[in-house]
């Protein structure tokens, strides 16, 4: 248990890395705030918004969430399996489009 | 392999880092994780959570690529208005900004945790909780707009698409519910801390599982942020 606690907190990055993550979080919020304000192009909106976001997601589990310095194992285990949404979310969107055309065929005025 | 066998004794496996570290790891008969029982558990929880969460998002997908009525703007829907000017997705922006500083601060908790400096990491904690119930009451002012002004409901509105308020109100409440309780778990956690509970102890480490709580709030609000109000 000793070992275990010395090796969790082997490596803690100082205070000014945090500040930088802090800083990058803000402008990449800002970044999207502004796709949106300034009304870009619908596709080149949502493709800019998910990099972003997805930029934003990477730093805070990098940096806040410390997965930088845990072991490869546990960051694996925590990183992998949420892959799995990925599955409904193909299932779902070819259903949705299904729902979709149905709709139109018989609901649509 | 070979060197496996010969270490059947009580002697704890050699520590490899890397790829040869991630199959160590999870091979049989060992301990799974070299990381205190409290973060793993805590990591479990949040993996579970973030099923929940990314089946609401997909849900919500679902839900706006299924309906034929328009969606409403969300742009238009959340701007406020400031001098007589309409500024769209203010509110939404400050939330953003609120909650992302609070994560800054709660990071900073940690590193001085760590350092077992008892006072600040409790005010920094105590900080994170004060910027959190700000962002709860940031949303309760959205909600009372939306459904007073507005009058959005779960079962329809008078926007478009009435999934809307459906998928609003379920994923903005749940996650909201996520920030008033992990208030409530920062305050129990930075009271405790204050009083000197780990510095008797020696070990600091509830302040980084509970860091990793308040963080996954934030990660949820980025892609609530980029997939509900942006997209």
């Amino acid at each position: 248990m000793e070992q275990v606690q010395a090796r969790s907190h082997v490596q803690h990055p100082p205070i000014g890395t945090y500040v930088k993550v802090w800083v990058l979080l803000f402008v990449l919020s800002a970044l999207s705030y502004f796709v949106d304000y300034f009304e870009v192009q619908e596709t080149l909106k949502q493709f800019l918004v998910t990099v972003f976001g997805l930029m934003k997601a990477g730093l805070i589990v990098t940096f806040f969430m410390h997965l930088r310095f845990e072991r490869l194992g546990l960051v694996y285990a925590i990183l992998l399996p949420p892959l799995l949404l990925l599955t409904l979310l193909g299932i779902l969107s070819a259903e949705a489009d299904y729902t979709l055309w149905v709709r139109q065929l018989f609901f649509s005025p | 392999m070979a060197q496996r066998e010969g270490s059947m004794n009580k002697a704890p496996l050699p520590a490899f880092s890397g790829w040869r570290g991630a199959v160590a790891d999870w091979a049989g008969e060992g301990q799974a994780f070299r990381v205190s029982w409290g973060k793993v558990m805590m990591w479990i929880f949040l993996v579970s959570d973030t099923f929940i969460f990314g089946t609401f998002l997909i849900s919500y997908m679902s839900a706006r690529l299924s309906t034929t009525a328009p969606w409403p703007n969300t742009s238009e829907v959340f701007a406020l208005n400031v001098g007589g000017a309409s500024v769209p997705l203010l509110l939404i922006a400050i939330m953003t900004f609120v909650l992302i500083t609070s994560s800054g601060t709660m990071a900073v908790a940690v590193n001085y945790a760590y350092r077992k400096n008892r006072v600040i990491t409790a005010v920094l904690m105590g900080i994170t909780a004060l910027f959190g119930l700000s962002f709860v009451g940031l949303q309760a002012t959205e909600w009372t707009k939306l459904i007073l002004n507005e009058g959005v409901r779960p079962w329809g509105n008078p926007l478009g698409a009435s999934q809307f308020g459906t998928s609003f109100f379920m994923i903005t409440g749940f996650h909201g519910m996520h920030v008033t309780i992990g208030v409530l778990y920062l305050s129990i956690v930075a009271w405790r801390v204050f009083q000197g509970r780990y510095e008797r102890s020696g070990n600091y480490q509830i302040v980084e599982i509970a860091g990793l709580y308040w963080h996954f709030v934030d990660l949820v609000w980025i892609f609530i942020f980029a997939f509900f109000y942006l997209w």
